[in-house]
């Protein structure tokens, strides 16, 4: 696999949608061609969902396809496995990523084992509002990743761009595989861009080149992808931006291209430091390119605390602008 | 006991329809699977103290009506969750004893080629999704099956077994409630053995889990885990009811754990009497002597069942002796499925299915009935 500069696959005409409204048009897409396409989740049906991406589809799709279910994260993704196993392709929306914690233990000792242990197929994916920037507190805000990483069996992908989130959402749900679905909230009604119509497909795994640079590759994905972006354009240098797309699988050709031709490796998440993508990252770089580095691989994460309410203080714990502009500079002067 | 209201309804039709379905082939097959069940776990305890198992041993002894005269009830496209005290429904489902041993051996020949150990296995061919270790996990997992069969309009059923023991875990409360609110095609087994670990049933709950069936709006119907036949018509009932759309069934049979939770498991909780009492209602014994007693078997025809199975049962464990041990390589393979694949049918023994209790008739009638929510 190796990064792309374009869309993989896209078809003649586009329009121009939210963040938002792509993960509801792919999802749109793939109920209507697909009956055993279904969604699950609390208050997705007459409410339309927390953040509105299934507006409108109990009309469209019936109750039965766009299932409130009571509040019991448990049964969501439990459900959803046994449904799976079965033949139907459930999609579950966690109103709230962190709200994933109530139903862990069927992802990651159900869903993410069955295939290896029993050769049961479970493709399923899981919704998860993630990410914070508005007062959220530590219970709506976290950026869960790292949970699922070290589970092995399961997928995961973060998208940036309004047509990568449809994109991938697509390739999730025709995934035989439970796939997390890390949905930004940040980018929900702040990210637009030209989304393909009709069938759109970004497969799991290939990261994409967001910014051609020669100086310095920031790796980043979900809301950090636009941060990179922006300092990029601010600093006005030569920098690569790496949009990874998919955590697991990792590209990991892209990664090492491009730290290859760069020789500068800079590691952007909102998600803690810690045994995060970003240390996992870094390892592989180190292991794979080190004679091709100039400088020290550097991460600009949050620190290892939870995510605080008080503005102030949220702002002092996800990264900044700012503070992608500074990581950039000092490996840039290096 | 005392039961719900609903399940007093379901008891009265329970006593009238009791002996009216099943055949004396029947009768043999469920008296051949338990005993199959009983002589497949005594075989793999020895392979165990031999120290052929590695990890762990778990069986449900004691415990073989349960599994065997539920499953018996179901059709091949029907789809279970089985759990580790229910060997008997694997075999009922067409898993081989060669095969379970070969599983807790760690064998190629195992359910699952050595990737999980145990009962940790189900076989999808045979429309099995196995346990995991938490508890009751699958109850969630069958529930969303039997979500499944009713978004599709299909006449199938799930079913799933747990101990008392998980009742006292969320998820089973949220497994009861779904599968109420949306009157999934589901039965649910409870087998009440007493213990969870070595947790009696007085710290385990206040309220016998039962009675808790007609609060989720469906029936709870309590029978003696121990006889065959009344667990084979209490789920000949719930399994008409829910083929019909009738709704779910809890069906809790009180029984006793007469091994330890495993072979490590000394039961120095258990009082001494506790086990003379439940040793005198052995499943497989009390069957053998109803056999004779009421069915027309002759004493050398039961003893000839027992002795065609444990030699069947000695054919399996050398087969299984024989299977070979994995390759390592295959230690980092499937993590990620390629493509998705239906769960296959299993086999479905059962001689009066389709017709008298499994079809039409049993249907309507239990659907009738069903309306207690």
């Amino acid at each position: 696999m190796s990064a792309t500069a374009a869309p993989t696959q896209t078809s003649a005409s586009t329009t121009e949608m939210t963040y938002l409204q792509a993960i509801s048009d792919g999802l749109r897409f793939e109920m209507a061609r697909d009956p055993a396409v279904f969604c699950l989740g609390e208050d997705i049906g007459a409410f339309g969902g927390a953040f509105k991406v299934t507006d409108g589809f109990v009309e469209e799709f019936g109750p039965e396809r766009c299932l409130d279910m009571p509040l019991a994260e448990s049964a969501i993704i439990g459900v959803a496995v046994g449904a799976a196993a079965e033949g139907m392709k459930p999609v579950c929306e966690m109103q709230f990523a962190d709200f994933i914690s109530c139903g862990f233990d069927q992802l990651v000792n159900v869903a993410a084992k069955l295939h290896y242990r029993q050769g049961v197929a479970v493709p399923m994916v899981v919704r998860l509002p993630s990410g914070g920037g508005f007062s959220g507190g530590p219970f709506h805000s976290q950026n869960p990743e790292a949970w699922f990483l070290q589970t092995p069996g399961l997928k995961v992908v973060a998208p940036a761009t309004a047509a990568d989130a449809k994109g991938l959402l697509i390739s999730a749900i025709r995934d035989p595989n439970p796939v997390c679905y890390l949905e930004h909230k940040g980018l929900y009604r702040h990210v637009k861009d030209e989304v393909p119509e009709g069938e759109h497909i970004v497969p799991l795994g290939e990261a994409r080149i967001a910014r051609e640079g020669t100086e310095l590759t920031v790796i980043a994905y979900g809301s950090s992808v636009h941060l990179a972006l922006q300092a990029a354009e601010e600093l006005d240098e030569d920098v690569e931006v790496l949009d990874l797309r998919t955590l697991c699988p990792l590209d990991r050709e892209a990664i090492l291209g491009s730290v290859r031709k760069t020789s500068k490796a800079l590691i952007a998440h909102e998600a803690t430091r810690s045994a995060g993508v970003g240390a996992e990252v870094a390892a592989l770089i180190t292991e794979e390119a080190f004679e091709d580095l100039d400088a020290p691989v550097r991460r600009l994460t949050a620190p290892d605390v939870p995510i605080p309410f008080s503005p102030p203080l949220e702002r002092a714990v996800l990264p900044q602008l700012d503070d992608m502009k500074e990581a950039c500079g000092e490996l840039l002067a290096y | 006991m005392e039961t719900s209201d609903a399940s007093a309804v379901v008891d009265g039709r329970l006593r009238d329809a009791v002996g009216t379905h099943l055949t004396r082939e029947d009768r043999a097959n469920l008296f051949r699977y338990m005993a199959m069940m009983r002589a497949s776990e005594e075989r793999a305890l020895t392979l165990y103290k031999q120290g052929k198992v590695p990890g762990s041993f778990y069986d449900g002894r004691g415990q073989e009506a349960i599994s065997v005269g539920a499953a018996y009830v179901l059709a091949p496209e029907d789809r279970m969750c089985i759990l580790h005290r229910d060997l008997g429904a694997h075999f009922v489902r067409g898993v081989t004893p060669d095969r379970y041993m070969a599983n807790y051996m760690g064998r190629v020949g195992g359910v699952t080629e050595g990737k999980d150990g145990n009962m940790h296995f189900g076989d999808r061919r045979l429309g099995c999704v196995g346990m995991v270790s938490m508890l009751p996990d699958m109850a969630l997992v069958a529930s969303g099956m039997a979500l499944a069969f009713k978004t599709r309009g299909e006449e199938r059923v799930a079913m799933t077994f747990f101990g008392e023991g998980s009742t006292a875990n969320g998820q089973w409360h949220e497994a009861m409630n779904f599968a109420g609110i949306h009157r999934l095609p589901i039965v649910f087994l409870l087998e009440n053995n007493r213990f969870a670990y070595s947790t009696p049933n007085e710290l385990e709950f206040s309220v016998d889990p039962v009675e808790r069936a007609h609060t989720y709006g469906f029936p709870g119907v309590n029978v003696d885990g121990n006889d065959v036949e009344d667990v084979f018509d209490a789920a000949r009932v719930a399994v008409s009811r829910a083929r019909a759309g009738g709704g779910p069934t809890l069906i809790e049979c009180q029984t006793m754990r007469m091994h330890g939770h495993g072979a490590h498991d000394d039961m120095r909780y258990v009082p001494q009497e506790m086990f003379e009492e439940w040793g005198r209602r052995d499943p497989i014994d009390r069957y053998a002597e109803r056999l004779v007693a009421r069915h027309d078997f002759s004493v050398e025809e039961v003893d000839g069942l027992r002795s065609e199975v444990a030699a069947y049962v000695e054919e399996c464990a050398g087969k299984a002796l024989d299977s070979p041990i994995p390759d390592p390589a295959q230690a980092t393979a499937g993590v990620f499925a390629e493509s998705w694949e239906p769960l296959g049918d299993g086999e479905a023994p059962w001689s009066h299915r389709g017709r008298n209790g499994g079809g039409a008739n049993g249907a309507s009638m239990a659907a009738s009935e069903g309306s207690s929510a």
